[in-house]
């Protein structure tokens, strides 16, 4: 009990943003789905922020958390840049043909 | 904590929630994700730089810290950049068991440390830091949230990737569903026993919820199969979003919370509209009854295929008024969206009006046949959506089907015995000619035979899909 007394006002962003996370992709054409997912797929990746935490507080002679941590790490940043440039080159291919001529 | 670091994280949560509100429209979708990159980027480096935890500490580890994160992010860019378009769906699975990864490894180190400390409940010290530590049955509780989440996203995400690439095969055997929950109670007792008696943890125990977690990931996505695969993507996509807003919570960092959450909630969503696309229940498509042996398509497709010449069907194209190209799966392999732009565009050279009918789940993912026909520059209002595809096949002279099958199954409208009956199809048949091009009779995906090739109206152009259009494109040119 004392933990959730603790953490109340986190609960409470957690509720709030299941809400929103249900509604900001309510409609979304069929066409966005796959590289959608891959954006949530990199948003998701922000758990790196807390591989970095752990890992700067591992004890600098623990080798065996340092390897560990600095695996996490490398995974979530490949997660994070692997999926924004997955999804940016998926998007770039729906740009509109003919932007030469807008300038001007 | 740094007021400039809590401004850069009250930031990327904002760039995160626009970023996916922006995703929601075609014109938008690009500066969107490029958004929330920017915000994501923006939070790392404010963290690596400015976080400091409850003593006041800077990061410590700096060194392997920035090595991981540019060994990361030279690794990201390159499969980035190297990765086919075909290979889309794989890629995403992959990078998203990382992100599995990444959140039990968390895990994993910290609760190393509270064995370290011999898990005392309470107010304890940090021997190194003088920071205070508590462990408390809530800390321990989010702590296995994470592995076992973590674990599970990281082997079902491995195990779809295998399997979108032909690495593994679909594997399930009798009784599977009831193996599969087995393994999840035990975990989750284990677990909740390990958390209830939090004085007697012993390493060996956490140490098998790992395992028993990677197992059910295993067990959880290897049965199912077929055009069920981006479902469940989404679904480990959307488990991935909730093993990392563990983190959050555990390190109290509200930008990791909000991330995760969000993503969690946006792949549930977006994983209950891709089976409303395929008309089937979530449950259903967790049991794998999709491909699975125990569905036999009634009584097997009779009668006899009608081959026809290239040659013949050239002439046919050439002198038609409307064409409608439904391309699959079959056309991503043979990569021959290229080619299939090129002939489209020689046909239009003729008059003849040709679009696309894009299925709602053809290729192996929502929006991935879109993404193929795109890179090969075929022009968005070409493509049409299945109900108006379904009222435009009335008027048209000829459907060429390159490569896909169960979604022109009539079986799913006509044979409630079929794996794939109620699923919403390009009706077909409504046309007056229809090609269809495949390299074999073998079945499609979902594993079942398909009438609609032996339909009256139906002419077979067997072989690999891209060779096939050259020799058409090559006979339509021949007739001028």
């Amino acid at each position: 009990m004392n933990w959730l007394l603790a953490n109340e006002s986190m609960i409470y962003i957690l509720i709030l943003v299941i809400f929103l996370g249900f509604s900001v992709i309510n409609k979304v054409p069929s066409v966005l789905h796959t590289p959608l997912m891959s954006h949530a797929n990199a948003i998701s990746g922000v758990v790196i922020i807390g591989a970095m935490i752990v890992m700067g507080q591992v004890e600098p002679d623990n080798y065996l958390a340092l390897s560990l941590g600095f695996l996490a790490v490398l995974a979530g940043m490949i997660n994070v840049v692997g999926g924004f440039a997955v999804t940016d080159r998926m998007l770039h291919m729906f740009k509109k043909k003919e932007a030469p001529k807008a300038e001007k | 904590m740094n007021s400039i670091l809590s401004i850069v994280y009250i930031l990327a949560v904002v760039s995160f929630i626009t970023g996916l509100r922006m995703m929601s429209q075609p014109s938008s979708s690009r500066a969107g994700n490029q958004w929330a990159g920017a915000g994501m980027i923006a939070a790392i480096l404010a963290t690596l730089f400015l976080y400091r935890n409850e003593a006041g500490q800077a990061l410590q580890n700096q060194i392997w810290i920035i090595g991981a994160l540019a060994l990361g992010t030279l690794i990201g860019i390159l499969i980035a950049k190297k990765v086919q378009m075909t290979a889309m769906p794989e890629m995403v699975s992959l990078l998203n068991g990382l992100g599995g990864a990444s959140a039990a490894l968390i895990s994993v180190v910290e609760l190393m440390k509270l064995s370290d400390s011999g898990f005392v409940v309470g107010m304890t010290a940090d021997t190194q830091s003088g920071i205070p530590s508590y462990v408390s049955r809530g800390i321990l509780s989010i702590l296995f949230a994470g592995l076992v989440l973590g674990g599970i996203t990281l082997s079902g995400s491995l195990i779809a990737w295998g399997k979108l690439s032909g690495r593994i095969s679909d594997f399930g055997f009798k009784g599977q569903h009831i193996i599969n929950l087995v393994t999840l109670i035990i975990t989750l007792g284990l677990a909740v026993w390990m958390i209830m008696d939090i004085q007697n943890i012993q390493p060996y125990g956490i140490v098998a919820i790992g395992i028993l977690a990677l197992i059910y990931g295993v067990f959880f996505t290897a049965p199912v199969g077929g055009a069920d695969m981006p479902v469940v993507i989404s679904l480990l996509n959307s488990l991935s979003g909730l093993a990392a807003a563990t983190s959050g919570l555990l390190l109290d960092n509200k930008v990791i919370l909000v991330g995760g959450i969000l993503v969690g909630a946006a792949g549930t969503i977006l994983t209950v509209l891709m089976c409303k696309a395929m008309n089937r229940s979530l449950i259903n498509v967790l049991m794998g009854s999709f491909g699975g042996g125990s569905a036999q398509a009634g009584p097997g497709a009779q009668g006899t295929v009608k081959e026809i010449s290239k040659s013949d069907a050239a002439v046919v194209l050439s002198y038609a008024q409307k064409v409608i190209i439904v391309p699959g799966y079959g056309l991503a392999v043979a990569q021959a969206q290229h080619t299939c732009h090129e002939l489209e565009k020689l046909l239009e050279a003729k008059g003849v009006q040709v679009t696309y009918a894009i299925h709602p789940v053809a290729g192996r993912m929502p929006g991935h046949m879109n993404v193929l026909l795109a890179e090969a520059d075929v022009s968005y209002d070409n493509l049409i959506e299945m109900d108006q595809a379904n009222k435009d096949f009335e008027s048209t002279d000829v459907v060429l089907i390159m490569g896909a099958n169960d979604v022109v199954n009539p079986a799913a409208k006509t044979n409630p015995a079929s794996p794939i009956y109620g699923m919403p199809i390009l009706d077909v048949s409504t046309a007056k000619t229809i090609f269809v091009n495949k390299r074999s009779m073998k079945p499609g995906y979902a594993g079942i035979e398909n009438e609609l090739f032996f339909h009256p109206k139906t002419s077979m152009i067997f072989g690999d899909g891209k060779k096939m259009l050259q020799e058409l494109i090559n006979e339509v040119r021949n007739l001028d």
